[in-house]
């Protein structure tokens, strides 16, 4: 039967190769050329038409750039916030996910359905009163008004919930009766096995702390906290007023620098963002 | 306490004085204290903000200071009916949704389609697909400017190369939303196309030999078979992307700022002016929960509108 339809099967598949190459260079062509302008000498304006590939390779625009805006502290600032927001997320999403799955107590289920009924809840209602709250804390312009709010996420904790329930339950009991307790139990053998899952929550938390911008660039007021993104949507705004034109190769660099470390973890992790992509779509 | 006795944990358990469950089998009260720091947190910020924007909505609230918010009642909602601007922005929302959504989903589909055929190298294209997805916004929106430009932007070079006229495409106030909406769809791409991914992974392969069998083509298989059995994948992506498209924000922050003339003035935008701009909280509170309520009603008639068509038992 598959026979009968040989004939057209190698123009087929390379009609998909041409989609897929179109694609791809649609999506990859937009970062080529970022690349190619930030190489431009320093203040040079584009040429027409437009050069894709890099002809010139002047990196001054990487020197200036740490020189006129402080990117290597902003640099910190992202770092030391994602670090936290990752860490916390993983163990305040790992102890509520292991108490949702592999412990019992009374409202148990009930609980867990009102915290899924949460994730409805777009953040823009709880932007303003979550502001004024952080504002009467005192923390605007701190790093614990960046971190806190997003400490713990529900979507965390149901992920790391379907990890547990598949670990089989004999593991819990075998630990319970040589006398383990239950923080023993959940560190020691919970942990270790859904160190996927972990590394999955891991990256997608990476992700959504290192490039937020609504919430850090309300709390950092001074130019000393603010992170990475926020830097550059500043510099954006800035250079705009500054110049009759923007400065665009210096721009460029500054694009490149902020997602370079993003783009890096992702080459390596690529796995773990896409499984966790997935798991999203396939529970509907 | 009243609880829903639920199979799993409570039916061996009688009502018990409340107290001894926590000083009575260890096991119940390490659950409450396992889930207790993620309870207290969102208590904290997810719960009380809510609570709190909801009574916000009621006052007429200007400035950070906490002297002087009256009670104002419905003040707010009434004000907004009349509110010709706060409308528009909820219309630009829905234009655009109503762009990037369905063509959003339809090419990633298309893509998700080829990528399914099991071409060898596919793992090359899924790592090219998902760069933009991983990608800020904000270096994202810093590009396309530059892309975008009228004069030496890369597409409008690709205009004049088909003999097309070159547009202003951040500059004219009707092409400034499809502009965004052509950003947003290049930047999902990948993310819905794993979606996609993933549900057509789950279609049977022998359904496809029994067609071929029964003489089915390609594109018969593809309608009655791949489509039909796409529709919870489809259904969700459609729901979660309306969701999202409605509260768009970082490209019109950094690119447009709401321009040019209103074109791109959306929602949350709005909201974000009139709080930290304008500086007025309880109005833009009240703004923020008819985003909700529209979000909600829309969601509720995708819903209805699936189940009307008897998919229900796909859910």
């Amino acid at each position: 039967m598959v026979r009968k339809k040989t004939w057209y099967r190698v123009p087929l598949a390379i009609l998909g190769y041409l989609v897929l190459i179109l694609v791809a260079l649609t999506m990859v062509v937009p970062f080529i050329w970022m690349i190619t302008t930030s190489l431009r000498p320093y203040g040079s304006v584009f040429s027409y038409p437009p050069e894709l590939l890099p002809k010139v390779f002047d990196i001054s625009n990487y020197t200036r750039l740490f020189t006129l805006v402080p990117f290597g502290l902003y640099f910190v600032n992202t770092v030391f916030i994602t670090a936290t927001i990752v860490i916390g997320q993983l163990l305040l999403c790992a102890l509520a996910a292991y108490g949702f799955s592999r412990l019992k107590f009374v409202g148990r289920d009930t609980i867990f359905v009102l915290y899924l009924a949460t994730m409805m809840i777009p953040f823009q209602i709880i932007l303003i009163p979550l502001y004024l709250m952080v504002f009467k804390l005192g923390w605007v312009n701190t790093y614990q008004g960046m971190i806190v709010p997003s400490l713990s996420s529900v979507f965390g904790i149901f992920l790391l919930r379907q990890a547990f329930l598949g670990i089989p339950k004999d593991y819990q009991d075998a630990a319970r009766i040589d006398g383990a307790g239950e923080l023993r139990i959940f560190w020691q053998i919970f942990l270790p096995l859904t160190v996927p899952s972990l590394a999955t929550l891991g990256v997608l938390a990476f992700m959504g702390a290192w490039t937020d911008l609504l919430w850090p660039v309300l709390i950092a007021r001074d130019q000393a906290m603010r992170t990475m993104e926020v830097g550059l949507a500043y510099f954006n705004a800035s250079t705009a007023t500054a110049f009759l034109q923007p400065n665009w190769p210096l721009m460029m660099a500054a694009s490149v620098v902020v997602m370079l470390p993003v783009l890096i973890l992702y080459f390596f992790t690529q796995r773990f963002f896409v499984e966790g992509i997935s798991m999203t779509g396939v529970k509907g | 306490m009243a609880t829903i006795p639920l199979a799993s944990n409570t039916a061996m358990i009688k009502p018990k004085n409340f107290w001894k469950r926590f000083t009575g089998r260890s096991n119940e009260r390490a659950g409450y204290l396992f889930i207790l720091p993620s309870f207290i947190h969102l208590i904290f910020f997810l719960v009380i903000p809510l609570g709190f924007s909801l009574y916000l909505s009621f006052r007429a609230w200007n400035g950070p200071s906490f002297q002087n918010a009256p009670f104002v009642g419905l003040e707010n909602y009434r004000f907004m009916l009349g509110d010709d601007r706060f409308w528009h922005a909820m219309l630009n929302s829905a234009y655009f949704t109503v762009l990037s959504v369905p063509l959003g989903l339809a090419i990633s589909l298309v893509v998700a389609l080829v990528m399914n055929q099991a071409l060898r190298g596919v793992n090359i294209f899924r790592t090219l697909f998902f760069m933009p997805v991983i990608s800020s916004w904000v270096a994202v929106s810093i590009i396309w400017i530059t892309l975008l430009d009228p004069n030496v932007g890369i597409l409008n070079y690709v205009l004049s190369l088909v003999h097309l006229p070159p547009i202003n495409w951040l500059g004219d106030p009707h092409w400034a939303m499809p502009s965004l909406v052509i950003i947003t769809i290049w930047k999902g791409l990948g993310f819905n196309m794993i979606i996609w991914l993933a549900g057509l992974k789950a279609v049977p392969r022998e359904l496809y030999e029994a067609a071929a069998i029964d003489g089915a083509n390609g594109w018969n298989s593809f309608w009655h078979i791949t489509l039909p059995l796409l529709t919870p994948t489809t259904i969700f992506l459609s729901i979660t992307g309306v969701i999202g498209s409605f509260q768009v924000f970082s490209p019109v922050y950094v690119i447009t700022k709401g321009g040019p003339l209103n074109s791109t003035d959306v929602v949350v935008y709005r909201i974000f002016q009139r709080a930290f701009s304008e500086f007025k909280m309880g109005y833009a509170s009240a703004e923020a929960w008819v985003l909700f309520l529209v979000i909600f009603i829309v969601t509720i008639i995708q819903f209805i509108y699936n189940r009307k068509r008897g998919l229900q038992e796909m859910f």
